[in-house]
C-alpha cells in the first residue's frame, strides 16, 4: 500500500475538497517533493503550531509569495547540485493564485524555473470567510458580492488563469477535477515529469463557501465538468492537446445544488441570470469542443 | 510554549489530534457488499479509510463523518449512522 503522506487529525470541515486535492497531488508526486504552501485554508488547516499534516518538507509563504519562495527554493537545489533530490511544488488556493500571487507567478513562469504549480480553485477566500475572488464564479453569492434586492451576486466572469499560463508559452498547462482522482494523479505525474514550469488548477468544491452538504463534494465537482462550467483540458506551449468530453447537463443541475446560487431561483430576474450562466457554458463547450 | 529553529515540526503530528470526535454520522462498511473497488479510500478528505487484505476499513479516531464514502461507494456498501452517546 502507498504510504499516505497528508496526515489525518488536519482541521479542515468535514468533507473538504482542498484536502482531497492535498491527498491526490501527493499520490501523483510521491515523496521526493518540497512544497511551497502560500496562506490560505489548505495551509490552516494541515499546519496549526506546533502541528504539521504533510509528511513531506513543506514551507508555508506569504499570500503573496509562493511562487517566488519555490522559484528560490528550485536555485538553491541547483546551486548545490541537489537537483535530482526533489521536485518543487507549489498548493496554493485561487485567492493566493489567481488574485494575490499573480505578478510572482507570472515571474516565475516567465524565468522558467522548473517548478510545478497547483492551485486549488474552490473559487473564494474561504478560510477568512468566503470573501469573493477573482476565480469566483459569475453569479456567486459571496460575503462580498452578496445577492440581494440591487445585485444578483458576483457580477464578473471568472478569471481565465490557465489560459494566462499558457500564455507564457510554458510546456504544460492542464485543469483537473478532484471528481476525477485518476486524472489528477496522472497530470501531476506528467507535470512534474517534465522539465521548466507548469501551472495545474484543480477544481475543489468547498462544501462550507458554497453551501451544500459535506458529503456531496464530489458529487458537486463532477457537475461542474458535466455542465462544461470547469472544463478539463491539458495544452502545451499555448496548443490545446488534450480535453475530456462529457455528455452535457444544463447548468441548473450544478447551481440549484448550491446555497451560493440558491438566489438565482427566487428572485425576480434570475431567469435571465441563469441563462448568462449557460452562456457561458455553451461557449466554454464550444471553445474546447467538449460536447461527446 | 518552546518554540523550535525555524518553527520547525514533526511530519505528520496533526495525528494527535483525533477528529473522530467531530463525528455525527458514522459510515459503516458492509464487508458483505463492499467490492473492494477503493472508491472511498480515493476520496476521503482524511485519507483514513485503509484496505486491510481485500477489503476497506475506517479509522474512527480520525474519521469526521462527512459521509462522501456512502455517497460515492458504487455499491452503496456504506450505510451512514446516528452516533451514540
Amino acid at each position: 500500500m502507498q504510504e499516505e503522506l497528508f496526515a489525518p487529525g488536519h482541521r479542515g470541515c468535514a468533507g473538504c475538497g482542498a484536502a482531497i486535492a492535498a491527498r491526490l497531488i501527493l499520490k501523483g508526486s510521491g515523496k521526493d517533493v518540497i512544497i511551497v504552501s502560500p496562506t490560505g485554508c489548505l495551509e490552516v488547516i494541515s499546519s496549526p503550531y506546533p502541528e504539521s499534516a504533510w509528511k513531506v518538507p513543506w514551507i508555508h509563504s506569504l499570500f503573496e509569495n509562493a511562487a517566488a519562495v519555490a522559484s528560490g527554493v528550485e536555485v538553491a537545489l541547483k546551486s548545490l547540485g541537489r537537483k535530482d533530490e526533489a521536485k518543487v511544488i507549489v498548493i496554493g488556493g485561487d485567492g493566493a493564485t489567481i488574485d494575490i500571487g499573480i505578478g510572482a507567478l507570472s515571474g516565475m513562469l516567465e524565468r522558467g524555473h522548473d517548478i510545478t504549480y497547483i492551485c486549488y480553485d474552490n473559487e473564494a477566500y474561504m478560510n477568512t470567510g468566503i470573501q469573493r475572488s477573482s476565480s469566483t464564479p459569475y453569479g456567486a453569492s459571496t460575503t462580498t458580492s452578496p445577492a440581494g434586492k440591487v445585485s444578483f451576486g458576483e457580477n464578473r466572469p471568472k478569471k481565465n488563469l490557465p489560459a494566462i499560463a499558457a500564455a507564457h508559452g510554458i510546456p504544460y498547462v492542464a485543469t483537473a477535477s478532484i471528481a476525477y482522482p485518476k486524472d489528477v494523479i496522472k497530470k501531476v505525474k506528467k507535470a512534474i515529469s517534465i522539465e521548466g514550469p507548469k501551472y495545474l488548477q484543480i477544481h475543489a468544491p468547498c462544501c462550507t463557501g458554497w453551501g451544500f452538504d459535506g458529503s456531496k463534494t464530489i458529487e458537486i465537482g463532477r457537475l461542474a465538468v458535466e455542465t462544461a462550467l470547469f472544463p478539463i483540458y491539458e495544452s502545451t506551449e499555448g496548443k490545446v492537446t488534450s480535453v475530456k468530453k462529457v455528455k452535457r447537463k444544463p447548468v441548473e443541475e450544478y447551481l440549484k445544488a448550491q446555497r451560493r446560487f440558491s438566489h438565482l431561483f427566487k428572485i425576480e430576474g434570475g431567469e435571465e441570470e441563469l441563462k448568462k450562466i449557460q452562456d457561458i457554458a455553451d461557449s466554454n463547450a464550444k471553445q474546447f469542443g467538449l460536447d461527446q | 510554549m518552546k518554540l523550535s529553529i525555524g518553527a520547525m515540526v514533526e511530519p505528520g503530528s496533526t495525528r494527535t489530534n483525533k477528529t473522530g470526535s467531530w463525528r455525527t454520522f458514522k459510515p459503516i462498511i458492509d464487508v458483505e457488499a463492499c467490492i473492494g473497488c477503493g472508491t472511498c479510500s480515493m476520496f476521503c478528505p482524511e485519507g483514513t479509510i485503509y484496505k486491510v487484505a481485500d477489503k476497506y476499513t475506517i479509522d474512527y479516531d480520525y474519521c469526521k463523518g462527512c459521509g462522501i464514502c456512502a455517497h460515492e461507494c458504487p455499491v452503496k456498501a456504506i450505510e451512514m449512522v446516528m452516533e451514540e452517546e
